[in-house]
């Protein structure tokens, strides 16, 4: 109504913009709506159930901090986010840095048949996780699994994958981890050196440069946004980690728990079994904050690190105009 | 001692790299069998995948593993048609993909046109919204989500798969970046003139040129909720209701059985191929369209 008043034409003006867009709002309404309702509002109540004691049905009680300090006096949490870390460390290692040689080595023309490669290594993604996990867990037998054949014929020791004290589980759910997202990083990356302008590579090459050295000096500064991008896709991907271990092993994440993930630990106890609702709320938090935490720190060290680069090429320049 | 091969492994390398340097065949050729033989890796899984398949469980357990086909499809065949009903699970798999990524493509199409064409007040904190939506987690408001998923009584129903995740923020900003750099707005301008009312410009005129769009960013929704594991087995219930990763993990686990790895192969590949043979056929649009949506900095 009271846009409606001669006395604000400022607002009035809005308004009457507001009114000639409105197919605009009408366009952008569904995410909102369906975010109101699917996102905000559960990760808010999340939070305040994480301090409650709760099974789902009774009434709630406050408890406070209580669930976060039972959080981490379980020791089988505390394993759960020590696996967890150590898979998604390890594995961003071949996933990245492979996934970076890759895309590098598929985007000029040093390859023929780039595109069968790239279609090739790309297959993965398309994949059934409960299917392809289920494909693994043969190959990773012990008497009968392709895997071990393999090593035998190399003369090499056998491994007991899944069974024994469980101490290749973890190797094993990365390995597949590797497999499956290898080829999906080397597309982002591929998506982003396009979006390079050619010119550069060109005349680098002109100037002698080799593959090599187009690499770490032009291609990778200039991916940096990128490479932070899928950084933090994946850092979530890795923090909830789920269906590969699951079925890999079993619910526990097999022998000594080797296999179990944060994420299981939080289903294990919420809606899957254990009906300890405010714990499981206070793990997603956990996890959250964790997730939250590395994205920062990645920010931070990516920007902090072009930083230092910008002072790096001023001080040379100036060296060069001053000799 | 046994570190020696490592050893010589490793000098074998240095070797190899000295040796490229030098000539062009050396490198070539390792350039080759290292992109060949790891292409060989990627699809070794699928092929065992294949192969296991059309065998019994017996012959599998041999040493050394079956490596090429053999005769049993049919028997695993109907030991699979008696654990589980594949027909249904694959109806519903299909069902929830399809009806899942026609809503993604319908609203997330709307918003990054509205986005990118329009220019309306409070465009661009709502564009930093969208943006900030995708760094949240979904992970913290799991457990809520699931109670409202209880109260909508979307328990066992294909809704609980279908509706919430329909207008995703990945999406928007990907069909926003395709229309900034494919759609003119004078395009519009002109239909607007000639009195063609908004909704139909966008149907017949915008939605067209985003065809490749439409197809890159449709193929990954729908591979994404055909594949996935996770909200499904939260929310499904009845064997009726399975979709097809639910059932294949109904078989791993199924005690009254035993495994039956032949058969569980074949339900694997039934649930792969699909997708697979589809990615393939449209491969060359598919990674073209994705790598052209171009994330340009």
């Amino acid at each position: 109504m009271t846009a409606q008043t001669g006395n604000a034409p400022r607002r009035h003006s809005l308004w009457k913009e507001i009114k000639r867009n409105r197919v605009a709002y009408a366009y952008i309404s569904p995410f909102f709506i369906l975010f109101l309702i699917f996102g905000l509002f559960p990760i808010v109540s999340g939070l305040y159930i994480s301090f409650f004691r709760w099974d789902g049905v009774g009434a709630m009680r406050w408890r406070g901090i209580d669930n976060y300090t039972r959080l981490f006096t379980d020791p089988t949490f505390i394993k759960a986010l020590s696996n967890t870390f150590i898979i998604g460390i390890i594995a961003h290692i071949p996933i990245l840095g492979g996934g970076l040689v890759l895309a590098h080595l598929l985007n000029g023309t040093y390859v023929k048949g780039q595109n069968l490669f790239r279609t090739i290594y790309f297959l993965p993604m398309v994949t059934s996780a409960v299917a392809i996990t289920i494909v693994f867990s043969s190959m990773f037998g012990y008497n009968f699994g392709l895997i071990n054949y393999f090593l035998g014929l190399l003369g090499l020791q056998r491994v007991d994958w899944l069974g024994g004290v469980g101490e290749n589980i973890k190797t094993a759910i990365i390995i597949m981890f590797s497999w499956k997202w290898i080829g999906w990083n080397m597309v982002i990356y591929l998506a982003g050196m396009q979006g390079i302008s050619n010119d550069i590579f060109e005349a680098a090459t002109i100037d002698g440069a080799r593959p090599s050295q187009v690499f770490f000096r032009i291609t990778l500064p200039l991916l940096k946004p990128i490479i932070l991008f899928t950084l933090i896709q994946s850092s979530i991907g890795m923090m909830s980690l789920y269906t590969e271990p699951v079925i890999l092993t079993d619910q526990m994440g097999g022998t000594r728990n080797m296999g179990l993930t944060v994420m299981m630990y939080l289903l294990n106890k919420a809606p899957r079994g254990n009906n300890i609702y405010g714990l499981a709320s206070a793990a997603a938090y956990v996890i959250t904050i964790i997730v939250i935490i590395i994205s920062l720190l990645l920010n931070r060290a990516f920007h902090e690190r072009s930083h230092l680069e910008r002072e790096e090429k001023r001080r040379r320049g100036r060296k060069r105009r001053y000799a | 001692m046994r570190y020696l091969p490592l050893l010589l492994v490793a000098l074998a390398l240095l070797g190899l790299a000295w040796l490229s340097r030098r000539s062009r065949l050396v490198s070539q050729t390792l350039l080759y069998g290292f992109l060949g033989l790891l292409a060989l890796t990627m699809l070794l899984p699928f092929f065992w995948m294949f192969v296991l398949s059309t065998h019994l469980t017996a012959d599998i357990y041999t040493n050394p593993p079956p490596f090429w086909f053999g005769s049993n499809l049919a028997a695993n065949y109907r030991a699979m048609n008696e654990a589980v009903n594949v027909g249904r699970s694959f109806f519903n798999s299909l069902l929830v993909a399809t009806a899942h990524t026609s809503l993604v493509l319908l609203f997330c199409s709307m918003g990054g046109y509205a986005f990118s064409v329009y220019d309306f007040p409070g465009k661009r904190t709502l564009f930093a919204i969208v943006l900030a939506t995708m760094m949240i987690p979904g992970i913290a408001g799991i457990i809520p989500w699931f109670f409202l998923i209880t109260k909508l009584g979307w328990i066992n129903n294909f809704l609980a798969l279908i509706i919430p995740g329909a207008a995703n923020a990945f999406g928007i900003f990907w069909m926003r970046q395709y229309c900034q750099n494919n759609v003119p707005v004078s395009l519009m301008e002109a239909a607007k003139i000639d009195g063609c009312p908004e909704w139909r410009i966008f149907f017949r005129v915008v939605a067209p040129i985003l065809l490749p769009a439409y197809s890159a960013l449709g193929i990954m929704q729908f591979v994404n909720v055909w594949n996935d594991f996770m909200v499904p087995m939260l929310v499904l219930r009845d064997a009726n209701m399975r979709t097809l990763p639910i059932m294949l993990s109904y078989m791993r686990g199924d005690p009254t059985r035993g495994t039956n790895l032949g058969a569980m192969m074949l339900a694997s590949t039934l649930t792969v191929l699909p997708l697979l043979i589809a990615f393939l056929s449209a491969s060359k649009y598919f990674m073209s369209g994705l790598t052209a949506g171009a994330i340009k900095e």
